[in-house]
């Protein structure tokens, strides 16, 4: 038996499929992964989330520390705000991706991937080291994530007056502190939703509360297709510590200025800048029907070569889908080595969907 | 526990087998099914094409995985199940019934290699552990 949430019991309960997922037992789905995840482009679902890793930085030199450690740069943060980031190592590559939380000036804090979990310690700890810093993992805390459209007429019934009128305010990626609850304006699904960090004795009230107000207990199967629909990267699959983020559609989070801010991975990435990116990470629709898979070929006019990093099913769109990485400046049509036959597919820009409409 | 109807015979790949009078009906087991999880893509073999025992005959695609369906016996494909190409999920609702896959005119009624309920039921529970 691996590592369980707070909700484990809750899980078993209703029934739900667990697997192993990094080492924890995870709730897969709840009966119908489909429906689950149709449920939350439409309407409004629920993901427990607690195996994630969360750190709290704290001291006086938390904010020069994740200048110097993430790519993006935490001084566009204000008290209360977000920012979605990639950690790299020395030669640029990606060692993980979070979302970092400004909570006080001198008080961050970083969700990174499960399964990453130990490297990641690792490295902030050892990279921490010549700053006056101090490090803290929330193994205290649970997090739920509650997406959809219809999350926000839910809010009443779920937060006290007062709290919930805030955080039906919050602007995305904007947060609100209840004590020792913090709620942000987030979520890995492409639809409105909220992220809640809460004590682990208060998760599984919380839990039952949630789906009373009729919210679906959704399970990391939906979750995953649901991010993939919405064009977002998992890490270990469509990146990992051998591709830099401009490699990897995310461009858009590396801050090069100001100039002068010294971040690891920088000189990296300015040197491939220079140099040339030679890959990129695109979308794929398949044209006909199938279903993409991670590590298929891709060919696109014989003139180069790529693979599928992320593939399945679109449930939205009833079409496969995939994130691929392929050389770079390739558009239009390319085919995928599907079980030996060649399958022509579109190259696209992600995301796939956007709030529950198809985007390209 | 997974539904293994006793009127049927199985293969230790997970297809089930229905005898119609001269006919074979051929689908997938509940067990396999709720293995996949949602299916959302059937590939079915041509029409009137001619399968060997064992032979790779068509494809069910989960949101998970995708999975080969062996043919359980030899024989002549007479009828494919077109309802599943547009509605895979008959195979999730239906596994025994709507969800069929496609029915086979054996050379023979020589279907020895098939499992009983019993040994099938048996098979299933020493896979979950």
């Amino acid at each position: 038996m691996g590592k369980t949430t707070p909700l484990y019991e809750c899980h078993v309960k209703a029934q739900a499929k667990l697997v192993d997922f990094a080492g924890w037992d995870m709730p897969l789905h709840y009966g119908s992964q489909l429906q689950e995840h149709l449920y939350v482009r439409e309407s409004a679902g629920v993901f427990d989330v607690s195996h994630m890793t969360i750190v709290d930085v704290t001291g006086k030199d938390t904010a020069a520390f994740l200048r110097y450690l993430l790519a993006n740069n935490v001084d566009k943060l204000s008290a209360g705000k977000a920012l979605y980031t990639c950690m790299l190592n020395h030669q640029g590559g990606i060692i993980d991706d979070l979302i970092v939380y400004k909570m006080a000036d001198d008080f961050f804090r970083l969700v990174v991937n499960s399964a990453t979990h130990d490297k990641d310690i690792a490295w902030i700890t050892q990279e921490a080291e010549c700053y006056a810093v101090h490090l803290k993992e929330r193994t205290d805390l649970a997090i739920l994530a509650i997406q959809g459209p219809g999350i926000s007429k839910k809010l009443s019934e779920l937060f006290p007056t007062i709290d919930a009128a805030m955080i039906a305010e919050l602007k995305p990626f904007h947060a609100h502190r209840m004590d020792e609850w913090f709620i942000a304006r987030t979520g890995y699904t492409g639809e409105d939703g909220f992220e809640i960090m809460l004590p682990l004795h208060d998760a599984p009230a919380f839990w039952q509360k949630i789906l009373k107000t009729g919210i679906m207990p959704c399970g990391l199967g939906a979750r995953d297709t649901l991010r993939l629909e919405a064009g977002l990267n998992l890490y270990g699959a469509d990146m990992d510590e051998n591709v830099t983020p401009f490699e990897s559609n995310l461009t858009w989070t590396v801050a090069l200025e100001p100039k002068e801010r010294h971040f690891i991975g920088r000189e990296a990435l300015e040197k491939q800048l220079q140099q040339g990116v030679l890959q990129q990470l695109v979308g794929l629709v398949l044209e006909g029907q199938g279903v993409l898979r991670n590590h298929q070929k891709v060919r696109i006019n014989g003139s180069g070569e790529g693979y599928v990093t992320s593939g399945s099913f679109s449930p939205t769109l009833k079409k496969g889908i995939a994130l691929a990485r392929v050389p770079a400046n390739m558009s239009g049509l390319c085919e995928v080595d599907i079980r030996g036959k060649y399958v022509a597919a579109q190259i696209v820009k992600p995301p796939f969907v956007r709030h529950g409409k198809k985007t390209f | 526990m997974s539904n293994v109807p006793k009127t049927l015979k199985y293969s230790k790949t997970h297809e089930w087998v229905r005898k119609d009078d001269d006919v074979f009906t051929v689908g997938i087991t509940d067990h396999a099914q709720c293995m996949l999880g949602d299916l959302v893509y059937v590939e079915l073999p041509e029409p009137e094409i001619t399968l060997e025992f064992g032979q790779e005959c068509a494809v069910v695609e989960s949101v998970k995985a995708a999975a080969d369906i062996y043919c359980p016996l030899s024989g002549e494909v007479v009828e494919i199940n077109e309802a599943l190409l547009e509605h895979p999920q008959l195979i999730n609702q239906d596994p025994y019934g709507k969800g069929w896959l496609f029915r086979v005119r054996p050379f023979d009624n020589a279907s020895n290699e098939l499992l009983t309920p019993a040994e099938y039921s048996k098979q299933v529970a020493s896979e979950a552990h």
